[in-house]
Parts: structure tokens; sequence; C-alpha cells
């Protein structure tokens, strides 16, 4: 069974980000794996140990998106595939899962497609679901533990309101939560292998389709508006009373 | 915009989660003015009595389905009756409030119908006849507006970003119910089990959190039993430290919340994590307790009304969002905080 994991390149989790001129601007912030996404790599992986096959990483992105790529492949993907195309500039989620769908069905083979909750830049966390639904693939979002057993998917979601266990049958797309385990550490060979990879770079002609239509646009990023908070720092001569001063500002607040 | 609304309240076992209410607060402000209607559509077991309860809001009409198929959540069978209710109704706005099945409902439908999704919205307005929709991007760290060129317009509502309507329990009405779209033998996903979630307060729904970092394992006095091993006597440390959290939160009717340095450590679940990779709450009052403030953390929190921190560090970042800060143990201050709430609220 062939596996691909679908993954983008954000800007670091600890980046400053602002808007400037209604874009955004992370500085010289590193750009990284999306941090949801090496779930994603370890779901992936741990479904290969499980069922054989190859894991093929997949991002669409410009040419830097290879070092996200990298990373996937020093933590022990198989192969990468960059989909990269001036076209795809103003891309939105629907229009990338077009992508994304093109690139699966070119690898060849793949049965089972996992994806991170959501990427930390737009927060959007549509992709995978709608990369299922354009393959025709069952969706099975926030899993939460994964199991291969005779030839089906097990799988746990979470809920807001508890956990649901449920069975599939290939081929299925999967978005993994936080306890799918933590993200195995690239090895050693890994990142020699990464760091001598060569990843192809496929456009949209590669793929034989047309630029997707995008109808969702982002006209304006603006910086959240400064609040304006006085800190009021509490000392009193013992925990006893300091205690109860705060007790005696936060009930003036009125939010209790 | 013709203003013709569809939300999908979104239920469980006959309770409407709450945030499907604000989703309906939403879609009153939008189409009201448009000269449109809100209808609303109910999925699952029990399901028309959540859309008996819809009336009472003032929506123009409720579709439930409670086929047997759809006892249990599986995205295709679900997606196959909101996307026909949306197609008999040619709503221009399908509103889901933002949870697991109304971000993947919202996703599916977007897709299957044409149209555009903007999950996670945190405010609306129509300007020059067209939807704008706001939502936080970056963990809240920038605003995007956001806009669509095709119909429908998808939405889903962030937790606590919209004032539910209220309620005129006069106002009744009469359910229509509408049709499963997928025989069982079609559906491909069993459902075998399932787990009911810790009981407590909603993270996510929650008017007060009390959160913890790594700061509770610091209490001296305690020393861990005989026979652990350094990380097991790390984690029983973060464990006591939690119980004063949780002591606090029980007296304030508050969700326990906590940074990613305590979920790492082992102190506590996943699932009260708050922050960036975590949970994104907004609640009236939010207290950190040991918690330094990374700001991974603080885009999972800084929406919050008011926000308390109590933390040995003077410098940590966290009390530049605080309106009140003390410098001190954890430890040494939260009892008596925790007594001095208990008298004061008795009252």
């Amino acid at each position: 069974m062939n596996i691909a994991v679908c993954v983008k390149q954000v800007p670091d989790s600890a980046a400053k980000v602002v808007a400037e001129d209604d874009r955004v601007s992370w500085g010289d912030a590193p750009l990284v794996l999306n941090p949801w996404d090496e779930y994603a790599v370890e779901a992936a992986l741990q479904l290969q140990e499980a069922a054989g096959g190859e894991v093929t990483a997949v991002s669409v992105g410009g040419e830097s998106a290879k070092e996200a790529l990298k990373t996937a492949l020093a933590m022990g993907c198989t192969q990468a595939i960059l989909v990269s195309d001036p076209a795809l500039a103003a891309a939105d989620s629907q229009a990338i899962a077009h992508v994304l769908c093109a690139a699966i069905q070119k690898i060849g083979g793949v049965e089972a497609a996992c994806f991170g909750r959501q990427a930390i830049d737009g927060d959007m966390g549509v992709t995978g679901a709608q990369t299922a639904h354009l393959l025709g693939w069952l969706m099975l979002g926030l899993v939460s533990k994964i199991e291969f057993k005779d030839g089906k998917l097990q799988v746990e979601r979470s809920f807001e309101e508890g956990i649901q266990i449920a069975e599939c049958p290939l081929p299925a797309a999967l978005s993994v939560s936080k306890d799918i385990g933590e993200p195995r550490y690239p090895s050693f060979m890994g990142i020699r292998k990464a760091a001598r990879a060569e990843i192809p770079t496929w456009d949209l002609a590669a793929l034989g389709i047309e630029a997707p239509a995008s109808v969702v646009r982002w006209p304006r990023i603006s910086n959240p508006p400064v609040r304006e908070i006085k800190t009021e720092m509490i000392e009193g001569g013992s925990p006893q009373e300091i205690a109860e001063k705060l007790v005696e500002r936060i009930l003036e607040e009125k939010v209790l | 915009m013709n203003g013709k609304i569809l939300v999908y309240i979104d239920q469980f076992k006959g309770e409407a989660l709450p945030v499907s209410w604000e989703a309906l607060g939403a879609a009153g402000m939008l189409g009201a003015p448009a000269g449109g209607s809100v209808s609303v559509l109910v999925l699952g077991a029990e399901s028309r009595r959540v859309a008996e309860q819809a009336f009472q809001f003032g929506i123009q009409q409720a579709y439930y389905c409670d086929d047997a198929t759809l006892d249990d959540y599986r995205p295709d069978p679900y997606a196959a009756v909101v996307t026909a209710a949306a197609r008999a109704g040619a709503y221009d706005v399908l509103l889901f409030p933002t949870t697991v099945r109304g971000r993947e409902q919202a996703a599916l439908s977007a897709v299957e119908l044409g149209g555009g999704v903007m999950p996670d919205v945190t405010a609306l307005e129509v300007s020059d006849g067209r939807l704008v929709a706001t939502r936080p991007v970056y963990a809240g760290k920038l605003l995007a507006e956001v806009v669509c060129d095709a119909a429908p317009v998808v939405i889903t509502t962030r937790v606590r970003a919209f004032k539910k309507p209220s309620a005129d329990p006069a106002l009744k009405g009469e359910p229509v119910r509408v049709e499963a779209a997928v025989p069982e033998g079609d559906i491909r996903i069993k459902v075998t089990g399932y787990r009911q979630a810790e009981a407590g307060v909603s993270l996510t729904d929650a008017n007060v959190v009390v959160a913890g970092g790594r700061g509770v394992a610091n209490n001296p006095a305690l020393s861990p039993p005989a026979g652990l091993d350094e990380k097991a006597a790390e984690i029983w440390r973060g464990e006591q430290g939690f119980k004063l959290i949780d002591e606090l939160a029980a007296v304030l009717g508050a969700a326990v919340g906590a940074s990613r340095a305590a979920v790492d450590a082992g102190y506590i679940p996943y699932e009260h994590q708050v922050g960036q990779t975590g949970k994104i709450v907004s609640p009236d009052l939010y207290i950190a307790l040991g918690i330094s403030g990374a700001i991974q953390h603080q885009a999972g929190m800084r929406s919050s009304k008011v926000i308390v921190a109590i933390n040995k560090d003077p410098d940590a970042p966290i009390f530049k969002l605080a309106r009140f800060g003390v410098v001190g143990d954890i430890y040494q201050i939260v009892p008596p905080l925790t007594e001095e709430f208990r008298k004061r609220l008795e009252k």
C-alpha cells in the first residue's frame, strides 16, 4: 500500500508575524515543516510499518518548500515531490485540494493520504476533507490512533464529546491530531539521505490539469487592534493578604 | 446576496453544542437586513428535539433527519443530506459552528457545491452587498478579511465570537423531516465503539479558564513517594500541582487549561493544552498559574477578556497581557486564593 502525506511549509511558530501593507511578514524567521504535519508524517510512517509500501511526501509551494520536504524525508519518507506553478500563487484551499488530488493520482497506487489538522499560517483545516472528496475517498478527520488490520483501517477520532472508534476500507484520507504520538526525530541516516535527495518538481502541465479556480480571496490582512492593558501588580505582606486583594479586584471586573 | 441562510446545528444525543446557537446569532445578523430568511438543519439521533428548540430563536424553518444511518456521525452520509438540503433551498450562505463535525461538513459541502469555505470566522459584515468575513490567522497574531466569489459562501463561526440570539419560548414551529441520501449498504465507514470524554467544563466553551504551566511542579515542600525515577517523580510533582489548579477551577466553575510545557512534561493530557498547537480559548477570565507565556501560548488565550497571572519570575512575558499580576509562588498563593473565592462566591 502506498501512502501520501501532504505537507506545507510555514513560518516557525515562534516567528513574530506582522501585517505590512495588507500582507504578511515574518522577518527573518525560519520556514519550517508545519508542526501539525509532523504528526501526519508520523501517522504515515506508522501506517507504512503496519502495511508496507512507500510513503511519498507532497507539498504545494515555492522552491523553498523543498526544505520542508527534506524534513519529511529525514523523518523517514521514501520520496518527496514538490508541486510548484506560478498559476498557484493565490490558490485557495479548494484549488490546493484539486492540485493534491491530481498529484496523488499521478504518484500511483496511493491508498491512504495523511494530512495535519491544519497549517499554522492560514489555520484553515479543510484541505484534507476537500482532497478526500475530490478523490472520492473516505475522510477520517482528527484521528488520534490508527491501526491497519485485515486490509482495513481502524481509527479513533476525537470529537467534542468523546472518542469514536471506527473502521473503514481503503482508500481513505485522514487528518491526525497530536494524540497520534510524538513525531519521530530525523535519524542520522535520514538526514544524510535527505541532504542528497533530488526532489522532483511537478508543474500543472506535468499533472495534466489547468489551474483550478480559486474563489476565496484575502484582500486585507491586518494586525489585531492593540489592547491597552494596564497591568496592576498585586502585592501584600502575606499570601493571605495577596489572595484577598486579588479576589476583590477580580470580582470588581464582573467577569464571574 | 439573497439573504437565504442555512445554519447547521451540531448536536450530540439531542443536545446542541452551544456554538451552534451562536452560529444562528451570526445568521440573524446577516439574514434580516437583507430581507432573507434563516433555516436550520439538524442531523442524527434525537435531532427532531433540537430542531423544535431552534424555533424559539425566531427562525423561519427547521429541517431534521433522524434516519438510523445518521445515528453515528460519519462524514459522507451527513454530507449527502447537507448538500441535498443546500441545493433544495438555494441558500447563498451556509453557516456551521466551528466544531469537529461543523468544520468537516463545511469543507465537504463547499467543494461539492462549488462554493468557497471560510472557516473559524470571528466577525461578519455585509459591505456593498458582499459578505466580508474576518478570520484570525497565524493563531490570532493577525486578522484576515476574507471574501468569496462563488455561491454558496460557506462559513464556520468560532466559539464565543458571536452572541447566542435571545430565545422566546412562545415561538414554536413544526420541523420538517428530510430524507437520508445514502443507504446503509453504501456507507463504508462502520462505527464500532465509543469512549466518553472525561467529565468537566469544556475548555473552548468556558467562561472561566484556570491554566497551569511547568511552574506547578515547583513545590519544594512536597517529596515524591520513594521508588520513583527522576522522570516519574517530576510527573508526580506536576500532577500534585494540577490538584491546586483543579480545586480553584472547581470553585470557579472553570475549565482546566495547561501550557504546552506542562503537557509535554506529562503533567496533564493534551486535551487541556491551550495555545497554537492546542486549543484556542477566549473566556471572560483566564487565570495563568506558573505559565511564563511563550508566544505560542499567548496565541491560544490572548483574546481572553481579563487575564490574571501568578508567576515567580517578574520578567515572565505573561505579565504583559495580564490585567492583574502577582509575583510569587503559586503553591503559596493559590490555596488562600481558592479559599477566598469560595467564601466570597458563596455569599
